[in-house]
């Protein structure tokens, strides 16, 4: 297994350095060519076995353990371990061993698990049934006996055992259906086809007697990329070589449809197969949180090294006198006495350390684990998030990140089917001209806006062009379901835009051999031959085929975005056809323009020629295609234009005002047109009535330099927020920044480009700048790598804010690593985005439940955990460092091993971790409607050095009372139990081991207390939790005090428990010190309160207020605070007044200085249609029309 | 949302499979107490605890005033003594010292009697683990493997019974008590058994089950610094000698700190201290075993009576006192900013 592994590597290895291994060469069915073709070199492939699995039976205890003493944490408390065992030390190394091995334990119980289920998962996998062909007859094997070179039979709805190269299939037209859902998470049907000069062979012996060799390259993990050769033998004649593309390929892990069966020849097996190359583990993303806990750490871990260096030299301060060192009573035995002095003093350094290295807890590192863990579940057990279409619930990638969902400063969103819903609605068409509405005639309707538009009937030579455009239109076409007659696509564009034209009376009814089929408005069926496909790319952003028509003529029809079309454009009504697609992109449509030219048969001929040339190149076959395409599609003349409307997903708009509202600022970075994504943004009120447009696209670089665009832009945007700082006494600014920044990729990549003189980052902070006085930012025409970029940048820049990505396109998966957070859409464009993200959602509107509700939650709970945890370990440790003073500095422990052991373990674990999961400070509903809440979170407001030292000052506050509290009742007289009590009437004498657990009972209850003070949210389990722990400590106490333990050399805390409650003054005392070490942390709550709310505690308070008169205001509405009013603008009526003066002043000021910004202010009523849904009046994109 | 909530799932309605159920616990929504802290809650609660603070308080004092202490400091007063104790090769000489004090008021009730040593530290982690439990239990167990070195064994391989350097130090200075009525001495009965808690004196220390104590130690050589063996700790009670010596029992609890007191004897009601030690001239016979001047220690032995409360330590009352004043003010303190800003509110109100 590993060997298979090990080969693979090598090989990928050696593949950049030596040219053969660029290829491979396989013989079909094992068939050695024919002699004097080329030399016969057996090559060595790995087997067809699947490895998923991390560890093997023997090697998982060594491996694993060694993979866990990776963590720092673990290796430092395994190294106090080994401390505790070498050195004589004063606790026992079981105090720390047993924890430490629990943990361990676990998590390597759960990691093997998980390594047995995928072992159980490769071994289904390697063992499955496969039909081979061998010597003309089908043989059933299992898959890990899969060689390359085999010929493999493949049955409808099975899965293909390797990469196949297709030969043929039971359909007559060689093409066979395959769904990728597994792979790619597409679970439309793809065609595939067979190659050429084998779809003929029908059965075993045919297909047995195929002799030939493939040529393709080695593996590559990219799914969509694939480049071969087959050479086929025909008795002693010259090989034919046909050229194998992606179109050829069958994946391993896709599923066989339609079909009822194929056969294949292996190419690729086992890890070398595309879907094991796509096993990538991601990258460790780390959350905020985690990173303030490490600070917090190392801080704990400087204090606990100072702490025992202070004892040590104390110690030895103290012990330089004899009668100290070593008094009558106290004799050190022989060896002691001999051990030299420095060695003996970093011993006692150590065992300084040993005895206080529980103020760094294993268990913190379990519980936060076990809340991530756990805590994540809530998220998808989220009924709210549900979404009851796709019957798709939230998924949780990592739980990691919990707590940074709710520290999300910046949100990256696609656009298309992340803020609208990708769901292709045919708009209109508009063919020389002319305009046609699909509704028109369906329904009958008067249409609003008429003008322009000619009933359909009117133009009889358009409606010949009609046809034209569906034809090009059906050639996108991927799969026609026989049974219904639905069009299946994989682009929603496309399945809008037949749907629409069938509404025009044009049917597309199929694709066979080649004909297309339409059935037109007088039911005649016509006929195409579809001759060439230069299919789509993202790069071109066109795609073109190449039909004959019945009549004989050869048309190229090439549809595409606007931008790639009119430049290739030379005649046709360009203007109104620009005019057109201009309006309907402000609309929001997605615009496509369709162009055509009519061909001779001659310039068909060499365009066929250059297109079978570059489709048989081997090497760079891409990049020639693309130049060939380039030269043939040029000179159209223009058709038309379609408009699909791709509708916003449902409260998109409610969403993004709630994540400004919460401070968050929202970018959009789209690939599509400028027009068409601010429309959506105005749709969505990323941008409002009153948000200045500021553009830095690639028309005004052309105007001005870079450099002046630049200036300007921060030069208006600083002059703006400078008077608003002055009017505005609250230091919430981002809600009144009303400027939007449009940016266009092209504008991007100038601005990130490093300049000539060295000085690259001045652009780039300069962009960063305006950036961030813009309450809103689009980013269109991207293309995935700059969205990945665009994040980065921000990520990077000096604030270093946490960022958000979401998509649902595979063009976002580069963005969704990129970020902080990365949320997929489980959407229709696949699943790529999901499987890579952190977290997916069915829906955008579900992100606002996710960060200002769960991540809220997530973070508040979290950041009380870790700082709790520190808390509880300071109050533990601090008495036992304070007691060193009182014992001669001798590491004398003040608390039972037991005691020491289980504090971290038992009698304080549950309740915090109770808490972790359930703590609700207000409720989900209020976090929901009130998103301004965020705020009190944001910049990881409750870990900040303030609240960290606020805690560690507490926990020494009630440490010192604990301990000097237990100190005075025990000197001068002692703490006795009261004789009368007890029937032998004595007066009895408490020691050491009392004292300890004095201490230690005050311990437990304070902090488990304290914990129930923080708590908000008391459900049962929240009451169950918290007295229960603390009566399982007394039970255990009582237990452990009862019984003379035979195990134990010791009997210390024999009855020491009981003893100790019997006594009178030690219960007044035990509830004194609960008492006075909990008052300053009420009072200080108290205080807080009062004097300085924050908004979360002023909604505490108000909807405590609201609930008793019923009333129907919202929370808000009921504070009657000056201070907040102010902070929430969008409430109140003075805030928006305010704001419109502002922008009035802006005006007049832009009015002064008009050449600065030419097109900012270029806003028109005239684009406001009234029936679109949304409109938006004071500003709007300028537009030629 | 609260139409979503409210409205159960429709049935008959297949829900897709990966549909969680709502279950109140799944949603996060299980009814739960919500506390706030409200003005009202707050200052009940500081003032409760203020009240109840300064009641205990103020009982403790109270109490604690009527126990009577007295304690005598006799490492000088004995001065030959400690002098002679200095030199240990004179541990077998006899030393008896006497202590004179007068009580002017009858101490009534219970009186128990201390002995309390100061800069002892019986709290240093060598001397804490230098024991052997399994020893005292009466188990027949090898010391070798117990902390008890170096107070082990021999040199020549007899063990120690009991081993270990608390026993090896165990207190013992012999004091006792003379009540001078006018010419006459009376002892004060003191009794010697009883003051150990009943647990250890039955269950967690043993003698060695043998037909006589003296065959039970056979084998086993008394610690160094001891004069006699341990099972002559009291000859005249069997039930009081070997390792369930009250002494012995009471020594063995190691202190919390360097400065201790343990308790020694209890008078015994009877006669004329039925009613506690009348007033009157005493004196303490003591005989000056216990060598404290080399770690510059002192010793004292101290009467003390016992309330509910413990004993004379006036601490708990006073901490709660001052705890009780604390919370009243600070509730005071809350009250006067709550009405403070109201007062502004209502101001912006307007």
């Amino acid at each position: 297994m590993d060997c298979s592994l090990l080969r693979t590597l090598v090989s990928r290895y050696c593949a950049g350095e030596e040219n053969w291994v660029d290829s491979r060469t396989i013989y079909v069915g094992h068939r050695e060519p024919p002699p004097g073709t080329e030399a016969y070199i057996p090559q060595r492939f790995p087997d067809n076995r699947i490895v998923s699995s991390k560890y093997t039976f023997w090697n998982f205890v060594p491996k694993n353990l060694f993979e866990q003493f990776r963590r720092i944490a673990n290796f430092y408390f395994l190294i106090i371990f080994l401390v505790q065992l070498i050195i004589d030390t004063p606790t026992s190394p079981v105090t720390s061993g047993l924890p430490l091995l629990f943990v361990i334990t676990v998590t390597a119980i759960k990691q093997g698990y998980e390594d047995w289920l995928r072992h159980k998962a490769d071994n289904a996998m390697n063992q499955c049934p496969v039909h081979f062909i061998q010597h003309g007859k089908l043989v059933r094997k299992q898959s890990r006996k899969l060689r390359v070179g085999d010929i493999v039979m493949v049955k409808e709805d099975e899965t293909f055992p390797c990469d196949l190269i297709f030969l043929s299939s039971s359909r007559g037209d060689g093409t066979c259906f395959v769904t990728t859902a597994s792979l790619d998470g597409e679970s439309s049907h793809k065609t595939y086809y067979a190659v050429q000069d084998t779809k003929a062979f029908h059965n075993e012996q045919e297909i047995d007697a195929l002799h030939a060799t493939i040529e393709c390259e080695q593996p590559q993990p990219d799914l969509y990329k694939f480049v071969g050769r087959i050479n086929v033998y025909h008795d002693r004649n010259e090989p034919t070589a046909r050229p194998l593309g992606s179109e050829n390929l069958l994946l391993r892990g896709a599923t066989l449809k339609n079909t009822e069966k194929i056969f294949g020849v292996a190419i690729y097996t086992g890890m070398e197969t595309k879907m094991a190359l796509n096993y990538q583990a991601k990258s460790q993303k780390r959350s905020a949180v985690e990173k303030s806990m490490n600070v917090f750490l190392i801080v704990y871990l400087c204090i606990l090294i100072s702490k025992a260096l202070i004892n040590t030299v104390l110690k030895y301060v103290w012990q330089s006198e004899p009668f100290r060192d070593e008094p009558w009573y106290n004799q050190k035995t022989e060896p002691e006495r001999k051990r030299n002095l420095f060695l003996r003093a970093f011993t006692d350094f150590l065992a300084f350390m040993v005895l206080f290295n529980y103020i760094i807890p294993v268990s913190m590192y379990v519980t936060v684990e076990m809340q991530k863990f756990l805590g994540s579940y809530f998220l998808t057990w989220d009924e709210e998030m549900f979404d009851e279409d796709t019957g798709e619930g939230p998924l949780v990638n990592t739980s990691d990140l919990n707590e940074e969902l709710g520290q999300i400063e910046y949100v990256f969103t696609d656009k298309t089917g992340t803020l609208t819903e990708n769901n292709m609605e045919f708009v209109e068409c508009c063919i020389e001209g002319h305009v046609y509405v699909p509704h028109v005639i369906c329904n009958g309707q008067i249409l609003h806006d008429c003008t322009g538009i000619d009933m359909i009937d009117s133009s009889p030579g358009g409606s010949g062009k009609v046809k034209d455009d569906d034809s090009v239109d059906g050639l996108k076409k991927n799969q026609l379901s026989r049974r219904s007659c639905i069009y299946i696509s994989s682009s929603p564009d496309e399945v809008a835009l037949v749907e629409g034209i069938q509404r025009l009376g044009y049917t597309y009814l199929r694709l066979k051999d080649n004909f297309m089929e339409i059935l037109n408005r007088e039911n005649n069926i016509e006929k195409f031959e579809l001759l060439e496909v230069l299919s789509f790319d993202s790069v071109r952003r066109r795609m073109s085929v190449i039909v004959k028509s019945s009549t004989g003529d050869i048309f190229l029809f090439c549809k595409g975005a606007d931008s790639s079309i009119f430049p290739r454009v030379k005649e046709g009504k360009i203007d109104q056809i620009r005019s057109r697609v201009e309006r309907n992109a402000v609309e929001g449509l997605r615009t496509l323009c369709v162009a055509y030219k009519k061909l001779t048969a001659e310039e068909y001929s060499n365009a066929q020629k250059l297109l079978q040339n570059a489709k048989l190149a081997l090497q760079d076959r891409e990049k020639k295609l693309a130049e060939v395409y380039e030269k043939i599609e040029r000179d159209f003349i223009l058709l038309g234009a379609t408009a699909v409307e791709d509708r916003l997903q449902e409260k998109a708009a409610d969403t993004i005002e709630a994540l400004q509202k919460a401070g968050i600022k929202v970018w959009v970075l789209t690939g599509d047109k400028m027009e068409t994504a601010a429309a959506t943004c105005y749709a969505c009120k990323l941008f409002r009535r009153n948000t200045q447009i500021l553009e830095l696209t690639t028309k005004k670089i052309e105007e001005q330099s870079l450099h002046d665009v630049l200036f300007d832009l921060s030069k208006t945007v600083l002059r703006h927020n400078g008077s608003l700082t002055r009017d505005t006494f609250s230091g919430l600014s981002t809600d009144m920044q009303d400027y939007g920044l449009i940016i266009d990729g092209a504008a991007l990549s100038l601005i990130m480009k490093p300049r000539q003189d060295g000085s690259s980052g001045n652009y780039r902070e300069l962009f960063l700048e305006i950036c961030r006085n813009c309450s809103a930012v689009l980013c269109c025409r991207m293309a995935p790598l700059q969205k990945a970029q665009i994040v980065k940048l921000i990520k990077l820049s000096k604030e270093h804010p946490i960022t958000l990505a979401i998509g649902d396109g595979a063009n976002d998966v580069s963005m969704i690593l990129e970020a902080h957070v990365g949320i997929g859409i489980i959407g229709k464009e696949g699943r790529q985005a999901a499987r890579n993200s952190d977290y997916a959602i069915p829906k955008f509107k579900h992100l606002k439940k996710m960060l200002l509700v769960h991540g809220h939650f997530y973070y508040v709970r979290i950041s009380e955990l870790v700082q709790y945890f520190f808390y509880k370990n300071v109050c533990f440790i601090f008495p036992q460092f304070l007691y060193q003073f009182f014992c001669g500095f001798s590491q004398q422990t003040l608390y039972d091993t037991a005691y020491l052991t289980l504090y971290n373990i038992s009698f304080t674990s549950l309740p915090i971790l109770l808490y972790g999961l359930m703590e609700q400070h207000v409720s989900a509903d209020t976090l929901k409607r009130e998103p301004s809440l965020y705020r009190d979170v944001a910049k990881n407001a409750l870990l900040r050095w303030r609240a960290f030292i606020y805690w560690t000052f507490l926990g020494v506050f009630d440490a010192v009372v604990f301990f000097f509290g237990a100190y005075f009742l025990f000197d001068n007289t002692i703490v006795t139990s009261n004789g009368q009590l007890m029937t032998t009437s004595t007066h009895m004498m408490f020691g050491n081991w009392t004292f300890g657990t004095l201490v230690f009972t005050v311990l437990v209850f304070t902090v488990t207390l304290k914990l129930a003070l923080d708590t908000h949210y008391w459900t049962w389990i929240n009451h169950f939790m918290i007295w229960g722990s603390l009566v399982f400590y007394v039970i255990f106490s009582l237990l452990w005090g009862g019984i003379i333990w035979p195990f134990l050399n010791y009997q210390r805390m024999y009855y020491v428990f009981m003893q100790m409650l019997s006594s009178g003054p030690a219960w007044l005392g035990i509830i004194l010190l609960i008492t006075v070490s909990l008052l300053p942390d009420v009072l200080k709550k108290v205080l807080c309160r009062q004097l300085w709310p924050t908004a979360t505690e002023r909604i505490q308070k108000a909807s405590r207020h609201c609930r008793e008169h019923i009333s129907e205001f919202t929370p808000l509405a009921c504070l009657k605070s000056p201070r907040y009013r102010s902070s929430d603008c969008s409430n109140s009526p003075a805030r928006r007044s305010n704001s419109h003066s502002k922008k009035m002043m802006f005006t007049h000021w832009r009015g002064v200085d008009y050449s600065v910004l030419p097109s900012v202010f270029g806003y028109s009523n005239k684009h406001c249609r009234s029936s679109a849904g949304y409109r938006y009046s004071g500003s709007g994109l300028e537009t030629s029309v | 949302m609260k139409n979503k909530t409210s409205s159960p799932p429709r049935e008959g309605e297949a829900r897709p499979s990966r549909c969680p159920d709502n279950s109140a616990f799944k949603q996060q929504k299980l009814p739960a107490w919500k506390p706030q802290l409200t003005i009202a809650t707050v200052l009940s609660s500081f003032f409760l605890t203020g009240a109840f603070c300064l009641s205990v308080g103020v009982c403790l004092i109270l109490s604690t005033n009527s126990v009577r202490e007295i304690q005598i400091d006799y490492s000088d007063k004995c001065s030959d003594c400690s002098k002679l104790r200095e030199n240990s090769s004179n541990w077998n000489k006899e030393c008896h010292c006497s202590v004179n004090f007068m009580l002017k008021e009858d101490i009534l009730g219970d009186v128990f009697m201390y002995y309390g040593l100061q800069n002892f530290y019986q709290n240093h982690r060598r001397y804490v683990i230098s024991r052997s439990d399994a020893q005292l239990l009466g188990r027949n167990v090898n010391i070798q493997k117990s902390y008890c070195a170096p107070f082990t064994t021999y040199r020549n391989g007899t063990p120690m019974a009991p081993c270990g350097a608390i026993a090896n130090s165990m207190f013992n200075d012999t004091i006792d008590l003379f009540y001078n009525l006018k010419s006459s001495v009376i002892q004060v009965p003191l009794l010697k058994t009883g003051n150990s808690w009943w647990t250890d004196k039955n269950v967690k220390f043993r003698n060695p089950k043998s037909y006589n104590l003296s065959s039970a130690f056979a084998g086993t050589a008394r610690p160094p610094y001891w004069q006699k063996p341990v099972y002559l700790l009291d000859e005249e009670d069997e039930r009081n000698n070997g390792y369930i010596n009250d002494d012995f029992i009471i020594w063995m609890r190691v202190s919390a700190f360097a400065t201790f007191r343990n308790l020694y004897r209890r008078v015994s009601r009877i006669r004329q201290f039925a009613d506690g030690l009348p007033a009157g001239n005493y004196t303490f016979r003591i005989s000056y075993n216990f060598p404290v001047t080399k770690f510059k220690g002192r010793k004292y032995v101290i009467l003390s009576t016992v309330v509910w409360s413990g004993g004379s330590n006036p601490f708990l009352g006073i901490a709660y006192v001052v705890s009780g004043t604390a919370a009243t003010l600070t509730g005071f303190v809350i009250t006067a900013i709550h009405l403070k800003l109201r007062k502004k509110k209502a101001y912006f109100q307007k």
